[in-house]
């Protein structure tokens, strides 16, 4: 790396460069490790340097996943296994007080980390106790059947969070043992934490947060910035 | 009536219930034994439907959700300021640890840290938390193996703590105090000296409680053997705390993943026990409660002076982007997956507790137990309902 640096002038700043660019090779040894054992089953990846790695597999392949970090990273703790909607929500955040029209909302789905192409993910989280590292998981559900392979062969933990991800989301798991709900009433219509399923106490009642505290300072915020320092002057 | 319509009679009866008992032992059927959802070896509303064999289980199910409040819902509605509202009533006996993983995430998100005065503080409010949760648990164990006084030391032990806990926040169980950046206020005058009284007590309450129920043999007898979970089971289950530690996987996130804690610069132990049964993690958090004393005196010796608010827009929009913090809680391992638009509030908050996981493997465990069992096992496995069902 030095030795190219100093041969050779223009790839010199493109070295400076990279060095700017902080690099968690441990996180993409990890990464390249599970590519090689899963193949074309990975879509996409991302590191938050010094914290998580992400890696995005196939719906098909969200079973294998979980055995090959398993088996292969000796991911295993199983730590959470949860879904994700990414349309943002229909009615905003509630703060409307009636006075004012509500701003149109931009229902374009944008996704996170490892990018995404349907509008709900299953994410997972497992960690190897021995070495210390750890691999966030996601795969895109299929938006026509909302259907992704279960966990609970490589996981008996996965059970109660996939039950949980099945009432609240929609997504069925196939070849759960027994998707009942867990915190829902049986026969309960609808799935609460999708992004389109109202928050009814804001609906019944608006949130008094808007009505009988100050405006929000955020409006008054660039006021504040554009005569920042006449203001100081005075105090 | 005649004698002989009489024997007859008594010849049928007889025939009849020879018949049913030999029906009996053939094929038991068995009984359902309901327990809660109030049940005082619960800690809320946790109802367990176990299938018995006489005394033996043949299969449990653990039933939650009876008191589930939609935290990850109420959560997109809110500001990043107002969720820790809500988390305070997780895990309502350690209230300021669930409020930590929440704000390293929303932290790690904007890039920022907070100053090292507030850190330390935070570690200290963080250890304080988990002593006044695991005092309790001390006590209430005892409690549900019979013992009277070992709940009410406990429950006058756990004074000290929340005492100082409350004159620093300001709430005794929903101190609300942790901000993005730092902390809302600093230590109160006199603070430092009397928080190091309340440690020596904590430790002779844990010495007591060593006399008083770890020796006892009949607590013993209760608990030796009984709950074995294996390290596979437990790690598949993804227990975590002193269940896992208590099957003996060395696993503790204050050492081996930190993240905005000053866990590492502290000087103290990770307790382990081979054994996996319920002795073994009463053994662990006993052992976690005197370590937590430990750093909580070094942490008040250690402070540094400064800032305790690190410079925090007045408006807090957490940039774009995904984070998922977790820390060693007292119950086990919490973690917030937070999920950001740029907004004023989270776009998801998926809330990984501990109890939720620890309380999935009671269908496991408890299969073939007595039904004595089930009391320890449950205290022995120990949850908070809020931490179940968020």
């Amino acid at each position: 790396m030095s030795a190219d640096t100093e041969t050779e002038a223009p790839e010199a700043a493109d070295g400076e460069a990279e060095e700017a660019e902080p690099r968690d090779e441990a996180r993409e040894e990890l990464r390249d490790r599970f590519a090689a054992e899963l193949g074309d089953a990975v879509v996409d990846s991302h590191i938050a340097v010094g914290h998580t790695l992400w890696v995005r597999v196939t719906a098909e392949a969200w079973a294998t996943a979980a055995l090959v970090a398993r088996d292969h990273l000796n991911c295993r703790w199983f730590d959470f296994l949860s879904a994700i909607d990414w349309l943002p929500s229909p009615y905003g955040r509630y703060e409307d007080d009636g006075l004012t029209p509500p701003e149109p909302i931009d229902q374009t789905i944008v996704t996170g980390y490892a990018g995404g192409d349907t509008r709900f993910q299953v994410f997972g989280h497992l960690v190897d106790v021995v070495d210390h590292h750890d691999i966030v998981l996601k795969a895109d559900v299929p938006d026509d059947t909302l259907t992704v392979p279960t966990w609970t062969g490589a996981f008996d933990g996965a059970n109660w969070h996939e039950r949980e991800a099945r009432e609240m989301f929609g997504i069925n798991f196939e070849g759960h043992p027994g998707l009942r709900n867990i915190y829902l009433p049986t026969g309960f219509e609808g799935h609460p934490l999708r992004k389109d399923f109202p928050l009814i106490s804001r609906i019944v009642k608006p949130w008094p947060g808007i009505v009988d505290v100050e405006p929000m300072p955020a409006v008054e915020e660039p006021e504040d910035d554009g005569d920042a320092g006449s203001t100081e002057d005075a105090s | 009536m005649t004698a002989a319509l009489d024997r007859e009679q008594a010849r049928y009866i007889a025939a009849q219930a020879a018949d049913a008992r030999i029906n009996f032992e053939i094929e038991t059927e068995g009984m359902t034994l309901n327990m809660g959802p109030q049940h005082p070896a619960t800690h809320g509303t946790l109802r367990i439907v176990a299938k018995l064999d006489a005394e033996q289980v043949v299969s449990a199910e653990p039933i939650a959700g009876y008191m589930h409040r939609g935290y990850e819902k109420l959560s997109e509605v809110r500001t990043y300021p107002q969720v820790t509202t809500l988390i305070n009533r997780i895990d309502w006996l350690g209230s300021f640890a669930n409020e930590v993983p929440f704000i390293l995430a929303a932290e790690r998100l904007m890039d920022i840290e907070a100053p090292p005065r507030a850190q330390w503080i935070r570690t200290a409010l963080f250890e304080m938390s988990r002593i006044a949760n695991l005092v309790l648990f001390a006590g209430d164990t005892g409690l549900q193996l019979g013992g009277q006084t070992a709940a009410f030391y406990g429950f006058r032990d756990r004074e000290h703590v929340l005492n100082q806990i409350e004159a620093v926040t300001g709430g005794r169980f929903h101190p609300n105090f942790d901000r993005i950046g730092g902390l809302k206020d600093d230590l109160p005058k006199g603070w430092i000296a009397e928080t190091k009284t309340a440690m020596a007590k904590v430790r002779d309450f844990c010495d007591e409680i060593d006399d008083l129920v770890t020796g006892n043999e009949i607590f013993q007898a209760r608990n030796r053997g009984i709950g074995v979970i294996p390290a596979d089971v437990a790690l598949s289950y993804g227990l975590s705390g002193a269940n896992l530690r208590g099957s003996g996987v060395d696993w503790d996130l204050r050492r081996d993943a930190p993240c905005g804690l000053v866990h590492p610069e502290l000087d103290w132990k990770v307790y382990t026990h081979p054994d996996g049964d319920c002795f073994s993690r009463w053994w662990i958090r006993i052992q976690e409660i005197r370590e937590a004393t430990r750093m909580v005196d070094q942490c008040l010796d250690g402070l540094p002076s400064g800032p305790i608010m690190a410079k925090v827009p007045r408006i807090i929009k957490v940039p774009a982007g995904e984070a998922y913090v977790e820390t060693e809680n007292p119950l086990g391992a919490m973690g917030y997956y937070v999920v950001s638009k740029g907004d004023l509030g989270p776009f998801r908050v998926k809330i990984r507790s501990a109890s939720f996981n620890n309380v999935s493997v009671l269908s496991w465990v408890l299969r073939g137990v007595y039904v004595p069992d089930i009391v320890a096992i449950l205290s022995s496995l120990y949850f908070i309902l809020g931490d179940i069902d968020r």
